[in-house]
């Protein structure tokens, strides 16, 4: 994965307005997180092939952290945090935010097709 | 002290646990040891742990690519351990607790009937820290407990929540794998998204010994 290119981004969030998307969003400190400090809170969530279409989406933010948001006819998507994009993808957009030591914190992905 | 209570030799083993790599600290050298003994060991991981954070030091997986990669560093822990018959059940990460019971049950009951183990290693439930983990040595527990008592194999559980041994007491199982931690080691190793351990490469058998000569395990009392 390469850090995000936020032009480069901003192009391939237009190219996939109007269209059902399969949509992977997540976020997660991780399944140890109390185990390993009991100060913090495990919190993790994730979405994986839910159907959706926006109108019209943006890519925001300083490097190395970016906001992604989604306007859908009825509501929204948002994610904060990502810093990587997967420069090998070209029908799907595959972004990440990882922390200092390389973990995922954050994940969004947007594909014409299901995620596995 | 080392309380070494197993037999080794002519021995089923089923082994039952979520994630690629939840084998390799925990239970590694102990099937190791049993292969070693001629025994026959099966390892039925549910799931591909497809969404762990780590993605390699230096990152070389994404969200996309990690179930592939986890699935061949799982096949090469299998031969660093010595496992030949490994089995890949399909359960998605994270998942097990909210996984339909019957699918889960009815695929872990169908290994405990084809194989006839004679000793099942699993996670204890309620002290293994991961949800999955959790879920999956309850899975195990609720299917041995199913079968006719003269019937039900061990099963030995690892347990590492904060507080559990003042809850179930020390280990009662205790096993020397001293003479196995090079395999135990490589395994570790294996799993190169997920553990980073530079230090395995030059360490001694001495070294290895003293991190990783013994294992410890929960025998879980059925009524």
């Amino acid at each position: 994965m390469l850090p995000i290119d936020l032009e480069y981004i901003q192009q391939r969030i237009d190219q996939m307005k109007d269209q059902d998307l399969y949509i992977h969003l997540e976020l997660t400190n991780g399944a140890y997180a109390a185990h390993n400090d009991a100060s913090r809170h495990p919190a993790a969530n994730f979405i994986k092939n839910a159907v959706i279409r926006y109108a019209h989406g943006g890519i925001s933010g300083v490097s190395p952290y970016y906001r992604v948001g989604l306007k859908m006819e009825h509501g929204w998507i948002y994610s904060e945090g990502l810093t990587h994009y997967e420069e090998t993808e070209n029908d799907r957009l595959i972004m990440a935010g990882h922390d200092k030591d390389g973990k995922l914190v954050v994940a969004l992905q947007l594909s014409p097709y299901p995620f596995e | 002290m080392i309380t070494d209570m197993e037999r080794f030799d002519n021995q089923r083993v089923l082994v039952v646990l979520p994630h690629p790599d939840d084998e390799s600290f925990s239970v590694s050298g102990s099937l190791a040891k049993y292969l070693k003994n001629g025994s026959q060991v099966t390892y039925a991981c549910l799931t591909l742990g497809q969404m762990a954070r780590n993605m390699g030091s230096p990152l070389f997986a994404n969200r996309i690519t990690l179930p592939e990669i986890r699935k061949e560093e799982l096949a090469q822990s299998c031969r660093a351990i010595g496992i030949q018959d490994l089995r890949m059940l399909g359960f998605h990460d994270k998942t097990i607790e909210f996984e339909d019971r019957e699918l889960l049950d009815g695929a872990i009951s169908a290994l405990i009937e084809e194989l006839n183990p004679t000793v099942i290693y699993t996670f204890y439930p309620g002290y293994a820290v991961h949800p999955d983990h959790d879920a999956t040595g309850a899975a195990v527990v609720r299917c041995v407990e199913n079968l006719p008592a003269e019937r039900r194999p061990v099963v030995r559980a690892m347990a590492f929540s904060r507080g559990c041994e003042e809850i179930l007491g020390p280990p009662d199982v205790r096993v020397d794998v001293k003479d196995f931690v090079k395999q135990k080691a490589a395994s570790i190793q294996s799993h190169k998204s997920q553990f980073w351990v530079p230090e395995l490469k030059k360490a001694s058998q001495k070294d290895l010994e003293s991190r990783f000569g013994t294992e410890r395990f929960w025998t879980i009392k059925f009524d």
